[in-house]
Formats: structure tokens, C-alpha cells, sequence
């Protein structure tokens, strides 16, 4: 009981100030709560599925697999695969995060890891086709293509400036994933 | 779009595992819950910071800084409101274009664009639980710094 209640205790912070926020700003009132019922519709919509991928990739994906492909030794191929992995999935940036996360447990590289965000946050294909007839083949193929480059130098930046025993430390909070 | 494209692979995901293996599927699905359990605190805490944010950051208001302002303030507040909000690229898009045809500028608009993909400071304290603060708060920083340099090249190629 007193570990669920640690758990969630700031999640009672943030529904207090949420009540609170309620109260002070009614001007805003009836979009938050339109909003929260919006977004908790959206994400009990998307988040189920990528559970399921994430456990099924626990289960069937053995880590030597994962290490060929995407672990320290991948080269430009995991990289790539990596690059691949994110651009075709879907659904919003905060489902990536535990996906990601499944992927260091298994073995992946942490810069694979890292391009991997950075494809899934920016570089979607379905999301690219809708993106040109909305705004210009111009300009989402020119944003595409100086994305890819952020991916890559944001990737190798956010490396180059983590240090090594605190990239383990997230490596073991990941391992604990089960 | 994108949901139905999840659910289409989960389910068929699923269904080989289920043929090939019962018992590890069922494994599957438990170790899918307990991961979905594991986040349910920062995913409840991100959903109040959310809505609260979108509530103050509607669309009349996304619309106002980034169709009135110009120049580089504009850009600097356009990849702001980019930062802190949270919407899906099929309303963001639409809603982009018409600011474009009422004439806002590409830059301003690249800046949204890019930012609100690649910059989640509502979704901080899910990025924070797997990738903790330092990370999280760098990947979070360069990417924000880096929205900027995208909408200047963006904006300098659609002017060509």
C-alpha cells in the first residue's frame, strides 16, 4: 500500500494542481477537461497496441538477434535499421520511449537507441505523404531532409556528451524491465 | 491512420505468436501489462500537464503568435509553443497550411512543425523514467536548438 502510494504520489501532486487550475482559471475550465478527456481517449487508443509489440518482442526476439543487428557492433546497418524502425512506426513520441527501452534491454546499441528516437519523433513516412499535401512538397521533403541530418548529429551529440557510467546506469534500469 | 496501422500489426503479431507458441503469448501480454503498469504514473501525470497546457495553448492562440509575428522573435516563439505542446501531426498539418495561406512565414511555420515533433517538455517525465534527467534534458535542448536551424533552412528553401 505505502509503495503503491509512493509510486503515485506525484501523480495525487499533479491531479491537485490540476483540480486547482480548475478551480482558479474557470475561464479555461472546459477545454482542460474537454482536452484531458481528448488525450486520454488518444493514448488509451495508441498505447495498447504498442504494449503488445513491445511484449511480443521480449518474448521472440532473442538478444544475440538484437545484438547482431543493432547492438555496438551494427555499423551503418544498425544504424540504419535503427533509422527504418522509427520512420514505419506510429503513434506520438512518448510511445517510443518504453519501446526504445525494450530495444536496450535486448541489446541495442545506445546510439541506435538514440536515432531510433529521433526517427520516430521526426522522420514518419505515413505522416511525410500527409505533410507534403498539406503543406508543400518543398518544404516537408527540405524539412526531411535536414532532419535526418539533426537525427544523426543529435544522436552523436547526446553520446559524446553522457557519461559512460550513467548510459550503464540507464542500461540496468532496463534490464529490470519485465 | 496511424492507429489502425499499430493495431494491424499487434493483432497480427499476436496471432503468429498465438499459433506458433500459447504459452509464450500469454507471457507476452503479461510482460505487455506490467510495462503498461510500470509507466502509468508519469503517463497520468503527463495527461493533467497536457490538457492543462492545450486548455491556455489553443488554437487561436498557436495561431496568433505564429501568424502575427515576424522575424526572429517570431521563429523563437513559434518553436516555443512547438515545445510545449502536444498535438498530432494530422491537426497540426491542416492547421499549419491555412496559417501559411493567411500568410504566416515557412520559417515560422518549420519552427512549429519541427519542434512540436521533436520536443516534448509535457512528456518529460515519461522520457525522464527510461532515459533519466540528463539525458532527457539534452536530447530535449539540442533538439529544440536544432528546430531553429531546421526553419531556417525550410524557410530559405521554399523561398528559392
Amino acid at each position: 500500500m505505502k509503495a503503491i502510494l509512493k509510486r503515485y504520489a506525484g501523480v495525487l501532486i499533479a491531479a491537485a494542481a490540476f483540480a486547482a487550475f480548475l478551480v482558479l482559471f474557470p475561464h479555461w475550465r472546459g477545454k482542460a477537461l474537454d482536452s484531458i478527456g481528448y488525450q486520454a481517449r488518444t493514448m488509451l487508443l495508441v498505447i495498447p497496441p504498442i504494449f503488445i509489440l513491445l511484449g511480443l518482442l521480449d518474448v521472440w526476439v532473442p538478444r544475440e538477434r538484437m545484438i547482431r543487428f543493432m547492438g555496438t557492433g551494427s555499423g551503418l546497418k544498425g544504424a540504419t535499421l535503427a533509422f527504418l524502425l522509427g520512420s514505419f512506426a506510429a503513434g506520438p513520441l512518448y510511445g517510443a520511449f518504453p519501446f526504445a527501452a525494450m530495444l536496450m534491454k535486448k541489446g541495442a546499441s545506445f546510439r541506435n537507441i538514440l536515432i531510433f528516437i529521433g526517427a520516430w519523433s521526426t522522420t514518419k513516412i505515413p505522416m511525410l505523404l500527409f505533410e507534403i499535401s498539406a503543406l508543400g512538397a518543398r518544404f516537408a521533403l527540405s524539412r526531411l531532409a535536414i532532419d535526418i541530418a539533426g537525427i544523426a548529429i543529435i544522436a552523436w551529440a547526446i553520446q559524446a556528451a553522457s557519461p559512460k557510467q550513467e548510459i550503464e546506469r540507464l542500461y540496468a534500469e532496463a534490464e529490470k524491465i519485465d | 491512420m496511424d492507429t489502425y496501422l499499430l493495431y494491424g500489426l499487434a493483432l497480427a503479431g499476436l496471432s503468429v505468436s498465438f499459433l506458433k507458441d500459447k504459452g509464450k503469448t500469454r507471457i507476452a501480454l503479461q510482460k505487455a501489462w506490467k510495462a503498461f503498469e510500470g509507466i502509468l504514473p508519469q503517463f497520468l501525470v503527463v495527461l493533467t500537464l497536457v490538457a492543462a497546457t492545450l486548455a491556455v495553448l489553443d488554437t487561436a492562440f498557436i495561431s496568433r503568435v505564429l501568424g502575427a509575428s515576424s522575424g526572429f522573435l517570431g521563429i523563437l516563439g513559434a518553436s516555443l509553443v512547438g515545445a510545449v505542446t502536444l498535438i498530432p501531426g494530422f491537426i497540426a498539418f491542416p492547421a499549419a497550411a491555412s496559417l501559411m495561406r493567411e500568410g504566416a512565414g515557412a520559417t515560422q511555420i518549420a519552427a512549429f512543425v519541427s519542434s512540436l515533433m521533436m520536443v516534448g517538455i509535457v512528456t518529460l517525465p515519461m522520457e525522464i523514467k527510461f532515459f533519466g534527467r540528463r539525458v532527457s534534458f539534452l536530447r530535449n535542448g539540442l533538439a529544440w536548438l536544432f528546430s531553429l536551424g531546421a526553419a531556417f533552412f525550410v524557410g530559405w528553401v521554399v523561398s528559392l
